[in-house]
């Protein structure tokens, strides 16, 4: 199973094994890693799963949406290596994955 | 540490999440998590959705997988309810008599699909949706063909509309009042939502009240309205909104007004006791008014400025309250509360055929807004509401100004 590191704001850093086929959200929600709220459950309607991926890590999560890339652009905290974490589906190659939390998600 | 768990009643979206931000904000002890429904907390939003339309598993629903209860340590005892508070001796009984103390108690009640108070609303094929099992068994009466009537033109309804013309169905939809949505959305989008559902092939009735549901075998046949129509249906769909579940907090003696009253850290007046979710009407910190807020985000927040207060954490900054629902092709967000705008101006989206509708105060005030397929218009809408931005009609209406800047307050 993929290894993901989550580090919080505060620098904590949570390592855990994420199913391939699950989202990066998912991966936190269900090991109650905080810093992410996912209000909406992977909807991509909220933006409260935002991550920065690290930036070696980036062309492995894919490319956002237009739906993604519209919510990104107003999140208060963008920046270039910014994702929404439900929308990076967890593959083998992620295995190693490391992604920062922002200080909120609203 | 002490010895009495944190006793959460009501295992949705809300009880779910006070356990686990509990653990989260480093509470050690015990957590009881006493929940009505034969299952662990799950979504309950992709019911009259991706569940209803097969897209959905029971695994895909669940919040947290059954390991992350065990995990963390919270007890989950299903198919339990909790049926009295004392109080006096800080203990929950449950429905088998037996006892719980608490440390501290959480109210995660929830609510109940307010029933139709007319003859032959107990007919079968006369269904509501709250829960999972009622979600089944709106599932199974969705067959191509069936004909589904749907009082009350909310957003349960409109969603199970949506899905069930994706089913095959033959959809109606019947409104007492003048518009779909009246309580909840503005004018324009009641009227463009309205339009769209015809344009799908439901009928929508508006105006037009239920008096009866006649039955045939037992089984509801047809609704017939007061202006004296009758109209043929295999299923009736009741939603007509929700009515929080209050029976045990007011029996306690907790103030309760249209749901358990709670301020910002969803304290009731019992210092042991908080309430959080569909159940409590709370304070809403940027319009100085309180109400009842029925959905997920509510739950979230609630659930975190409870586990926050009990953990002896700073209260979580508050949010503004926003919502959302998928119809056909439709994404809708909405944020903030538009109590009497002065002013309502449409912008259409930056990228692709959405608009959105930002609603004023007289001040020029960003109340709320509410987007259609405009993702960028909503988030910059729900900032200009989260800093009570001031921009008039005409500069919002301008495509050329940039929603970037005016969040930013910079234009």
């Amino acid at each position: 199973m993929p290894n993901i590191t989550y580090v919080e704001f505060d620098g904590t850093a949570h390592q855990v094994e994420v199913p391939v086929g699950h989202s990066v959200m998912q991966g936190a929600v269900e090991n109650n890693i905080p810093g992410i709220d996912a209000d909406c459950g992977g909807e991509c309607a909220c933006a409260t799963c935002h991550v920065y991926v690290e930036e070696s890590w980036l062309p492995q999560c894919g490319t956002p949406g237009e739906q993604e890339r519209s919510m990104l652009g107003f999140a208060a905290t963008a920046a270039p290596n910014s994702r929404l974490s439900c929308q990076i589906r967890v593959t083998e190659a992620l295995d190693g994955l490391v992604v920062r939390m922002p200080e909120a998600q609203h | 540490m002490t010895e009495r768990p944190i006793v959460i009643a009501g295992a949705g979206h809300a009880g779910g999440a006070a356990a686990a931000f509990l653990r989260q904000y480093g509470w050690k002890g015990g957590i009881v998590l006493v929940g009505e429904e034969p299952i662990l907390p799950y979504q309950r939003p992709p019911l009259s959705k991706a569940w209803l339309k097969g897209e959905a598993t029971a695994e895909s629903l669940a919040l947290r997988p059954a390991r992350f209860y065990e995990q963390q340590k919270i007890e989950a005892r299903l198919g339990q309810r909790v049926v009295a508070i004392h109080r006096a001796e800080a203990e929950v009984e449950l429905a088998s008599g037996e006892r719980l103390p608490y440390h501290r108690l959480i109210l995660a009640l929830g609510a109940r699909a307010r029933a139709l108070p007319v003859p032959g609303a107990d007919l079968a094929g006369v269904l509501a949706l709250r829960s999972a099992a009622d979600a089944d068994a709106l599932k199974a009466a969705l067959t191509p063909g069936a004909h589904l009537a749907v009082i009350g033109g909310g957003y349960i309804g409109l969603e199970v509309a949506a899905s069930a013309r994706a089913l095959g169905c033959t959809v109606t939809v019947v409104e007492r009042e003048s518009r779909v949505l009246a309580r909840v959305a503005g004018e324009a989008l009641s009227a463009y939502l309205a339009e769209h559902h015809r344009a799908q092939g439901v009928e929508i009735l508006l105006g037009a009240e239920v008096e009866a549901l006649e039955g045939r075998a037992g089984r509801v046949a047809a609704l017939r309205l007061k202006d004296g129509r009758t109209l043929a249906c295999d299923t009736a769909l009741i939603g007509i909104g929700a009515v929080p579940e209050e029976a045990l907090a007011r029996a306690a003696g907790l103030a309760c007004a249209n749901g358990i009253l709670v301020d910002l850290a969803a304290r009731t007046e019992d210092p042991a006791i908080y309430a959080i979710g569909d159940c409590t009407h709370r304070p809403l910190p940027l319009s100085g008014r309180s109400m009842r807020l029925e959905s997920v985000p509510n739950a979230l927040e609630q659930a975190k400025q409870a586990a926050a207060d009990i953990c002896g954490r700073p209260p979580p900054v508050p949010e503004v309250p926003w919502f959302w629902s998928d119809q056909y092709a439709l994404r809708l967000q909405m944020a903030g509360i538009a109590f009497a705008p002065a002013q309502s101006v449409r912008r259409p989206a930056a990228e692709g055929e959405g608009f959105a509708v930002f609603h004023l105060a007289a001040d020029d005030t960003v109340l709320a807004v509410e987007a259609v397929n405009a993702p960028a218009e909503f988030m910059a809408g729900r900032l200009l509401v989260a800093k009570q931005r001031q921009v008039p009609a005409a500069v919002l209406a301008d495509p050329a100004r940039s929603l970037k800047e005016l969040a930013a307050g910079q234009a």
